[in-house]
C-alpha cells in the first residue's frame, strides 16, 4: 500500500507541473499588464514604469517568468493582494477551511443519500421506489445550483422564515448557542451541493450496482446462505463502489464549480466567493492563487479517491 | 454478462417468447422505434421542441421590445399586458425570456458542436494512431479532466474579455469566448469514448477488409469507423448540450457572462436574486426555463442512449 502511494504521488506531480503550465500559459497569452493602473496615473513616470517592469522581470523571456514564478508559488510566496492590501496566501488561509467544511459535509451527505438509495434501487429494479428514485435524480441533477439556493431561500429563509440566508462568519453568540448559529446558517449551502451530487452519484451507485448484482460470485454468495443484507452489502457493493469511485473524482471539478457558485448564493466566505470578488476588483494575484488553490484540491481528492480504489481493491494496490 | 441491462425503462411491452419480426428495419429506424417506447425521452424531446420553438417563433407572436422601460410597472406580477410580469424596470419579462432563450440554447448548440469537434479529433487520432501519439493525447485528455473549470473559465473570462469585445463587438466578443471556452472545457469526455470505440473498432474484420481494397486511412477513418462509433457521441453530445447551457446560466448568474443589457437566462436570475423578497416570480420563470430545457435534454439524452446502445435487443 506504501508504494501503491508514493506512486500515485509520483504521478500526481506532472499534472500538477501540467496545471501550472497552462494557468501560467493563460496569464501569459492574455492581454493587458498589471501595470497598467500605473500607466494610467499622470503621477508615475515612464521611467519608473520601466524600471519596475525590470525589478519585477516582466520583460524577461516566458520560460525564465515561469520557473521564477513557480518557485515563488512552492516557496510560499504567493503575492500581495491589490485589494484588501493583505498577502496572498494569508487570505486564502483564512477562507480555506470554510470551503473545505462545506464542501465536506455536502459530499457526505451526498453519499448518505446516493449509497442507500441507489442500492435499493438497482436490487429492486424497475419497481415503484426505483422509479420515483430514478425520477428524482433526474430532477435533482437537471437544477442547477444556483437555481436550487434561490428557491431554498424563498422557501426556507423567505416564506417560512427558518434559516438565515447570508452566512456570517461573526456570529456574537458564545457556546451551544454559537456552534447552533452556525449550523443553521450551514444548512442551505450544505444541502443545495449534496443534493445536486447525491442525485447524480445516485444513478451511478444504482447502475454500477445492477451490473454486479447478476454476475455469478453474487449468486454464488446467495446460494451459500448469507443473509441478503450481507450479499449486498459486503459482497455487491464494495465491487460496485470502484467505477462509482472513478465517476466521483472525475466529478471533482464540478463539486468545485458548484461550491463557487453556493458560496456565492450565501455569501458564504471561502475561497469561491473569494475569486468571484477578486475578479470583480481585477485582483490578479488573488485570482492566480485561487485557481490555483483549486487545481491543487481536484489533484488532492484524486488521489484521495485512488487510496481508496486501493482499499476497495486490493489488487491495484499489489499490482 | 450483466452488461445489457437497461439503463432506464423501456420496452415494457415486448414479449421475449413473440416470434421473430420478420420485417428487417435500418439501423436509424430501429433506433426511432426503441426511442418512442422511452415516453419520458419522447416527451423530453417534445418539450425540448416546444421550447426551441418559443424562443425561435416568439419575436414573431409577441412582439413587445426587450427593453422598454416603464418605471409605473415595475416587478409586476403577471398580469395580461405582461403574461410573466415585469423586471426591475419594468421591462416585459416574456420577450426577454424569449430573446434570452435563444442565446442560452444557442450558447449550447454551439459549445456542444465545439466540444464534439475536438473530442472527436483528439480520440480518432488517439484511437487509430495509438503509440506514443496516443499516450501523449490521453495524458492532455487527463490533464484537462483535472483541471478546475469553472474557476478557469472566469480567469480566462477576466483576462480576454475586454480584448475581444473591442475586436468583435460587445455581444458577439462575449458569445465567441464563451463557446470557445465552455466548448474547449468539455471535449473530454468524448475524446474518451471515441478513442474507446476506435480502439476496438480498428481491429475489426470490416475495417481490415476496407484497408486490404487499399482505402486511405483517411477514408478508413471517415467512412468506416466513425459512422460506427456515433452512437455514443450523439449521447455525449446531447449530454453537453445541457451542460453547455448550465455552464452559460452559471457565468451570467455569478455576474461574469453576458453584459448586462443581454438578457439570457441566467443574467435575468443573477438581477433577480436581489428582489427575491416582494418578486418571487422574476427569479422564478428563468429558473425553471433553465431547469425544464436542461430537464428535457437529459431525459433525451437518456432515451438516446438505450436507443443507440447497440448491445440491446429489444
Amino acid at each position: 500500500m506504501g508504494k501503491y502511494l508514493l506512486r500515485r504521488l509520483l504521478i500526481a506531480i506532472p499534472s500538477l507541473i501540467g496545471i501550472s503550465i497552462v494557468l501560467f500559459t493563460v496569464l501569459a497569452l492574455a492581454p493587458g499588464d498589471p501595470f497598467e493602473e500605473l500607466a494610467t496615473n499622470p503621477n508615475v513616470p515612464p521611467e519608473v514604469r520601466e524600471n519596475l517592469r525590470k525589478q519585477f522581470g516582466l520583460d524577461d523571456p516566458i520560460p525564465v517568468r515561469y520557473t521564477r514564478w513557480v518557485t515563488s508559488m512552492a516557496k510560499g510566496d504567493w503575492g500581495f493582494s491589490f485589494a484588501s492590501r493583505v498577502d496572498v496566501d494569508k487570505l486564502i488561509k483564512g477562507r480555506l477551511p470554510t470551503t473545505l467544511i462545506i464542501i465536506g459535509s455536502s459530499q457526505l451527505l451526498a453519499l448518505l443519500i446516493a449509497i442507500p438509495i441507489g442500492v435499493i434501487a438497482a436490487t429492486r429494479p424497475y419497481s415503484i421506489f426505483d422509479q420515483v428514485a430514478n425520477t428524482f435524480a433526474f430532477i435533482g441533477f437537471s437544477l442547477p445550483t444556483f437555481f436550487t439556493g434561490i428557491l431554498f431561500i424563498l422557501f426556507f429563509s423567505i416564506y417560512l422564515d427558518w434559516l438565515p440566508f447570508v452566512y456570517r462568519a461573526d456570529i456574537a453568540e458564545t457556546g451551544w448557542r454559537f456552534y447552533w448559529e452556525h449550523l443553521k446558517q450551514s444548512i442551505m449551502p450544505v444541502a443545495v451541493l449534496g443534493l445536486f451530487q447525491g442525485a447524480s452519484w445516485t444513478r451511478y451507485v444504482r447502475s454500477a450496482v445492477l451490473d454486479v448484482i447478476r454476475l455469478d460470485y453474487v449468486t454464488t454468495a446467495r446460494s451459500k446462505g448469507l443473509s441478503e443484507k450481507v450479499v449486498v452489502i459486503k459482497h455487491a457493493l464494495r465491487n460496485a463502489l470502484i467505477p462509482v469511485v472513478t465517476l466521483v473524482a472525475l466529478q471533482m471539478p464540478t463539486i468545485f464549480g458548484g461550491a463557487i457558485v453556493t458560496e456565492q448564493i450565501f455569501r458564504v466566505p471561502g475561497i469561491g466567493s473569494l475569486l468571484i470578488s477578486a475578479i470583480l476588483a481585477n485582483d490578479t494575484p488573488v485570482i492566480m492563487a485561487v485557481t490555483f488553490v483549486f487545481a491543487c484540491l481536484v489533484i488532492f481528492f484524486n488521489l484521495l479517491a485512488d487510496v481508496l480504489y486501493g482499499w476497495l481493491d486490493p489488487r491495484i494496490a499489489y499490482r | 454478462m450483466a452488461g445489457s441491462t437497461p439503463a432506464s425503462l423501456t420496452g415494457k411491452g415486448s414479449d421475449p417468447l413473440a416470434p421473430l419480426a420478420p420485417r428487417h428495419y435500418g439501423p436509424w429506424r430501429e433506433a426511432w422505434r426503441r426511442f418512442r417506447r422511452h415516453k419520458l425521452a419522447f416527451l423530453g424531446a417534445v418539450l425540448l421542441l416546444l421550447i426551441i420553438g418559443a424562443v425561435v417563433f416568439g419575436p414573431w407572436l409577441w412582439k413587445v421590445p426587450i427593453n422598454e422601460i416603464d418605471f409605473a410597472a415595475k416587478l409586476k406580477t403577471p398580469s395580461w399586458s405582461h403574461p410573466l410580469g415585469t423586471d426591475d424596470l419594468g421591462q416585459d419579462l416574456l420577450a426577454r425570456m424569449i430573446y434570452g432563450g435563444r442565446i442560452s440554447i444557442a450558447v449550447g448548440l454551439a459549445a456542444m458542436a465545439i466540444a464534439i469537434f475536438f473530442g472527436t479529433l483528439v480520440g480518432a487520432v488517439a484511437g487509430y494512431s495509438r503509440g506514443s501519439i496516443d499516450a501523449g493525447l490521453m495524458w492532455l485528455t487527463d490533464l484537462f479532466l483535472s483541471l478546475p473549470q469553472l474557476p478557469l473559465l472566469l480567469l480566462i473570462i477576466y483576462l480576454f474579455r475586454d480584448s475581444l469585445k473591442s475586436i468583435v463587438g460587445p455581444e458577439m466578443g462575449v458569445f465567441i469566448l464563451i463557446v470557445v471556452v465552455i466548448g474547449g472545457f468539455r471535449w473530454m469526455p468524448v475524446a474518451r469514448l471515441v478513442r474507446a470505440q476506435f480502439l476496438s473498432l480498428r481491429e475489426k474484420e470490416f475495417v481490415e477488409a476496407a484497408r486490404a481494397l487499399g482505402a486511405k486511412p483517411i477514408r478508413v477513418v471517415t467512412r468506416h469507423i466513425l459512422p460506427n462509433a456515433l452512437g455514443p457521441v450523439i449521447v455525449a453530445g446531447t449530454i453537453d448540450v445541457a451542460a453547455a447551457i448550465i455552464a452559460e446560466s452559471t457565468l451570467s448568474f455569478l455576474g461574469l457572462g453576458f453584459p448586462p443589457d443581454i438578457p439570457t437566462w441566467g443574467r435575468l436570475l443573477f438581477d433577480a436574486k436581489d428582489y427575491l423578497d416582494f418578486a418571487p416570480h422574476y427569479a422564478l420563470f428563468p429558473g425553471i426555463a433553465i431547469f425544464l430545457t436542461v430537464l428535457s435534454i437529459n431525459y433525451l439524452g437518456d432515451g438516446l442512449r438505450d436507443a443507440l446502445d447497440p448491445r440491446r435487443v429489444l
